[in-house]
């Protein structure tokens, strides 16, 4: 398929439409992603996730500067929220990364979620694998503005970056469930302000409390300021690289990539089937409006939505068991 | 289901850092239903071209208050030819005096929407003469 071929050569136009067709559910780009799974599986994949404002696009553009200076090639996938009114979209997360726009060793995409929960766009798991068999050797994927449930960059990221700013709340927004349990790092960001040190012993004692063991992979909490201090800005953007280096040597050694790469990939068969199966169905039941006459037939309380989907599933589906 | 959306790009070329008409723009394209990547100010012609075709937008609309639209904006357009992707559509506003169209025309921008310009004659132009490739 000379589609595949571009994108393995890295092709950037081929790629960037591709994307578009994953996103706008035309049925040719997945036949094109079938042809490429053999070959994905190859880039580092890291997830950038935090709340608005947390600088997240910011600091991707240092972290890619200093991939850039080894030489690496990388992909960034920049997600940005869709109206939940008009379907529109401001995609604003590339002016943060302006001064890679001109460097071919970089290749940047923006997507809107179109109203998938969980902070990332439902073409995201698939755009990924493009910019993978493109060959970028890293690929950065950024979240909405994240607050504390969007959690489905753990589907896709072989490590995840959670961003976090002081002041936002007490020691227990740290013990919550979601977001705080997804970090493989933690990025203290604007840490010249106040309630930087408070923010720390809060992550610290979450830790604590989890039980990690000895050999076990501890998030560690790096503190990031100066961003006005070029020199000083640096330094802490190469620890930031070198922890997410650290982390994926971790993974390789400990033989736990493989680990992350099948939890997408179940998520990405549960997604297959899901639209292979169910929207099939849920097209057709609302085409010929039988969904709405189920709904009026659950108001008048002659039915109820299980036994509607039961009724439903024994006439489409031969044997749901087999 | 398939769900074909218009790519919009907004972009300032040049040393210009008036963007306030920029922003309202992108803010009354998010408003129609289009993906909107707005990219900031002081972008070269380079730079406008390259994310254009990363971004895969079926449209660039330029914005210069600064008087350098003669160079700047058919820049654009040339780097898009040069690089294969001249089905992208370029239009532009601004200051722009009557006496340049003509040049701005022929350089290949589609359409120049000066002070005044209302945000539905717009609209309506890019409804018209845009569609989503």
């Amino acid at each position: 398929m000379e589609k595949v071929k571009k994108i393995r050569e890295g092709d950037v136009r081929t790629a960037t439409r591709v994307i578009r067709n994953l996103e706008d559910n035309i049925p040719e780009a997945k036949t094109t992603i079938k042809h490429i799974f053999p070959y994905t599986g190859k880039a580092h994949v890291i997830g950038v996730t935090g709340s608005p404002g947390a600088g997240k696009s910011t600091l991707i553009d240092s972290i890619i500067a200093s991939y850039r200076e080894k030489g690496k090639t990388v992909g960034v996938l920049l997600v940005d929220p869709t109206s939940p009114f008009t379907g529109g979209a401001i995609l604003g997360d590339r002016i943060r990364l302006q001064r890679h726009t001109e460097d071919p060793g970089v290749f940047v995409r923006s997507l809107a979620t179109r109203g998938a929960l969980g902070g990332l766009s439902k073409a995201v798991g698939d755009a990924i694998h493009v910019l993978d068999v493109m060959g970028k050797d890293v690929v950065i994927v950024e979240t909405v503005g994240t607050g504390q449930q969007e959690v489905e960059i753990i589907n896709h990221a072989h490590t995840v970056i959670v961003v976090l700013i002081p002041g936002m709340g007490d020691e227990i927004q740290a013990i919550k469930a979601g977001i705080m349990e997804i970090a493989d790092i933690f990025i203290i960001n604007k840490a010249d302000r106040e309630g930087t040190g408070k923010l720390y012993r809060d992550i610290m004692m979450m830790l604590d409390m989890a039980g990690f063991s000895k050999n076990d992979w501890r998030p560690p909490i790096l503190r990031v300021e100066s961003i006005f201090v070029p020199e000083t800005f640096k330094e802490k953007v190469k620890e930031v690289s070198e922890t997410i280096q650290r982390h994926y040597d971790y993974l390789l050694e400990r033989g736990l990539l493989g680990n992350r790469v099948r939890r997408k990939t179940l998520h990405e068969l549960n997604e297959a089937l899901r639209a292979c199966i169910l929207e099939p169905i849920l097209n057709r039941l609302v085409a010929d409006g039988e969904l709405e006459r189920m709904a009026d037939r659950c108001l008048k309380k002659e039915t109820d939505p299980y036994s509607c989907a039961e009724e439903v599933a024994a006439r489409c589906l031969k044997d749901p068991a087999a | 289901m398939v769900d074909r959306k218009l790519r919009v790009m907004v972009a300032k070329p040049g040393l210009d850092g008036h963007d306030r008409g920029a922003r309202v723009l992108s803010r009354c394209f998010r408003d129609a239903g289009f993906e909107v990547i707005y990219t900031g100010c002081h972008q070269t012609p380079e730079q406008i071209a390259t994310s254009a075709i990363q971004e895969d937008v079926d449209l660039v609309g330029l914005s210069c208050l600064s008087g350098a639209h003669r160079y700047l904006f058919p820049r654009v357009v040339e780097i898009l030819k040069e690089q294969g992707a001249d089905d992208i559509t370029v239009i532009c506003g601004g200051i722009i005096p009557d006496q340049d169209f003509k040049g701005l025309y022929d350089a290949g921008l589609k359409a120049i929407f000066t002070p005044g310009t209302t945000l539905d004659s717009i609209l309506d132009w890019i409804r018209n003469n845009v569609k989503p490739r």
